[in-house]
């Protein structure tokens, strides 16, 4: 018998949901109570396609959140979940031009996202 | 300066009153966001990366002190104290909360603004030449026409749902400064032979995805005619754009893949039935409608010279305020007069930011020394079109003092910049602070008159609202593989000889962004014939080679 290799299952890459708050249009992360918060390393993670379906379905909340959906993240040895994607580390921080606007201007909220590279 | 009657105010008065309806029924979820998000956008709320974003519509880039003196109210209000001037004359509000938007629209509405058609498949806010009225090369302002479209465009039932968003621009000038030919339909006023203005009709122009040059589709069109040809454009594109994909819907697709002759013939078949139906020309503006809104756009009276001598001997004395006159001020058609720039561009700053502070200095100076009159250009600076040149020390002073006065209109470090991914949902890529780097890179105001006139263009994604096609030099962002890269591409021209610029080769980093462009530069000056050779003639001389050898030494060097 001839025939391609059986391919090779692609490995899971953790996710967590994030979506903007209705009323002010705010990034926020989904946590596993269904609750949502501005803080990136109180997200749930999601580590395999069954939770991030269940995670998702939590996220049905049209009356709090717009457009909430998936994003892939690398969990940190801190335990934070870095978000992989450049759009979604400015996301977490703010506009990279204006330090002093958005979450990255808030020293109440602990950020995963490397700050270093943020232009002033 | 226009200004509304009771019909218009009343008109958008209505408009909030509905709004605000439909924002409470969102909140109480009576509306789901599916239903709301085509209501928020007709009132141009979008929703961005960060927050919600309200763009308001500056018809024609034309407002007065005290309509600046309202954004900059609401900036302070209900946004975090700035504004952002973009390139379609428009300003945007990057941080209002959504229950606040209906009293924002309140509060312009108050002073006759409004946010309506700044977003959506309909006729967008009109553009047109940010010196119309006052350039020293106008054959007519083109802002009457402006307002016309804008009467004829606004609720339109028959054209608000297009296959996709159409944007008008009007000039006055054979020196066109509001890129017509990128536009779906551009209006160029001209003469004809018996020395009668009109209009020569250009269509299909874009960029985006597809960046076209724009046709012309009716040489010469009688003033009177506009509104039935315009229409008869609008009917043709309404029926005949394609709907089926979104990349391909915009009327400059319709043009390419018809032909502009078929395209002509339709219009003009369509424009003629009107013409016929009902014993005239149904649409056709009545020339005491037309002859009303011209009467707002009479020339201000225009003051004495005042005293001519002290400013050319403050030129004179003061090097700073003599470069700042070399490069922001503009010739005026008054004897004694100029039109003033004000740059939004100071060294690595946003470009297109002002603060509230900052709109409120404008509008002090527009109302002081200004005929009350602001315009917003579409290369995201302000513009005070009436000035005497007598009070230019006064009003650079004012400048100073409010951090205004950047001497840079026209050369490297005056780059336009979309808002790219700091704030755009659409953004595959930052543009601010690639724009802050060069800018600070080319600091140096001896070097950047040395190296002239110069435009720099910068897009965070294919859909160009940084015009970066039309850069001299144009600079995209783009996602590679989780990675910002940008492409570069050289030779653009965004006035009435309108050209595309041609890509360079390979996208560059974006901490090798600036590199490039000094090297880019470099080579400029090194083959530039002389001094008064722009970038964009030695291109035009030269071709892409010894850019491009520039811009990849090493590929040339493996090559050689």
């Amino acid at each position: 018998m001839s025939g391609k290799p059986p391919a090779r299952k692609k490995q899971f890459v953790p996710k967590i949901v994030s979506a903007n708050d209705l009323f002010e249009g705010k990034v926020v992360y989904l946590k596993d109570d269904g609750a949502w918060t501005h803080t990136l390393r109180q997200a749930a993670i999601a580590s395999n396609a069954d939770e991030a379906e269940a995670l998702l379905a939590l996220s049905e909340q049209p009356g709090q959140v717009v457009g909430p959906y998936l994003l892939d993240i690398q969990l940190r040895a801190d335990g934070c979940p870095a978000p992989v994607h450049f759009r979604e580390r400015f996301r977490e921080l703010g506009p990279s031009n204006r330090p002093d606007l958005g979450r990255q201007a808030d020293r109440k909220i602990h950020l995963c996202s490397d700050t270093s590279n943020q232009a002033v | 300066m226009y200004r509304y009657d009771e019909f218009d105010a009343a008109f958008v008065r209505d408009r909030v009153s509905r709004f605000r309806d439909q924002v409470e029924r969102r909140i109480s979820g009576a509306l789901t966001e599916d239903e709301f998000k085509p209501l928020r956008l007709q009132n141009g709320l979008y929703l961005q990366l960060h927050a919600y974003m309200l763009r308001v519509a500056i018809p024609y880039g034309t407002l007065s002190g005290a309509q600046m003196r309202q954004l900059a109210m609401i900036a302070e209000r209900w946004d975090k104290g700035y504004g952002h001037f973009t390139t379609r004359q428009n300003i945007q509000f990057n941080w209002p909360k959504l229950k606040d938007t209906p009293d924002i629209l309140d509060a312009l509405a108050a002073v006759g603004m409004h946010a309506i058609q700044t977003s959506g498949n309909c006729i967008r806010n009109v553009t047109a030449d940010h010196f119309a009225g006052a350039a020293a090369d106008e054959i007519e302002d083109p802002r009457p026409t402006a307002e016309l479209l804008r009467q004829w465009s606004t609720d339109h039932p028959e054209f608000a749902f297009l296959p996709r968003k159409f944007k008008i621009a009007v000039t006055g000038s054979p020196n066109d400064r509001a890129v017509t030919k990128a536009h779906d339909i551009g209006l160029r006023m001209v003469r004809n032979g018996a020395g009668e203005p009109g209009y020569e009709v250009i269509v299909g122009g874009g960029l985006g995805r597809t960046p076209m040059v724009g046709s012309v589709i009716r040489e010469f069109l009688p003033k009177e005619h506009l509104l039935p040809y315009v229409e008869a454009i609008l009917r043709v594109y309404n029926l005949s754009g394609r709907r089926d994909n979104k990349y391909k819907a915009r009327i400059k697709i319709l043009v390419h893949e018809d032909g502009l002759d078929e395209v002509r013939a339709r219009v003009e078949a369509e424009f003629d039935r009107q013409m016929a139906e009902a014993c005239g020309p149904r649409v056709q503006a009545d020339p005491a409608e037309t002859a009303r809104i011209a009467a707002y756009f009479t020339p201000p009276e225009f003051d004495d010279e005042g005293d001519i001598a002290a400013y050319h001997a403050a030129r004179d004395a003061d090097p700073e305020f003599r470069r700042w006159t070399e490069t922001n001020l503009a010739e005026h058609r008054q004897p004694g007069y100029g039109i003033v720039t004000i740059s939004l561009k100071k060294i690595g700053k946003a470009p297109g930011d002002a603060t509230a502070d900052q709109m409120r200095a404008m509008a002090d100076i527009a109302e002081r020394f200004g005929h009350d009159e602001l315009r917003i250009s579409h290369e995201q600076n302000v513009v005070l079109p009436h000035v005497r040149l007598s009070s230019l020390t006064d009003i650079y002073a004012l400048l100073k003092a409010n951090d205004l006065h950047e001497a840079n209109v026209g050369l490297i470090s005056d780059i336009i910049a979309c808002p790219g991914m700091d704030y755009c949902a659409l953004a595959t890529a930052r543009s601010i602070p690639i724009a802050q780097d060069i800018a600070r890179h080319f600091a140096d105001p001896t070097y950047a008159q040395t190296i002239g006139e110069m435009k720099i263009k910068i897009s965070g994604c294919i859909n160009a609202c940084g015009h970066h096609h039309v850069g001299h030099i144009g600079i995209l962002g783009l996602d590679r593989a989780g990675v910002e890269n940008y492409q570069i591409t050289l030779g653009g021209d965004h006035t009435e000889t309108l050209a595309i610029g041609e890509r360079a080769g390979p996208g560059f980093a974006a901490e090798e962004v600036v590199a490039a462009i000094d090297r880019l530069i470099e080579a400029y000056l090194l083959h530039r014939e002389n001094p008064e050779e722009t970038f964009l003639l030695a291109y035009r001389r030269l071709g892409l080679a010894p850019f491009k050898a520039a811009l990849y030494p090493d590929t040339v060097q493996n090559a050689a």
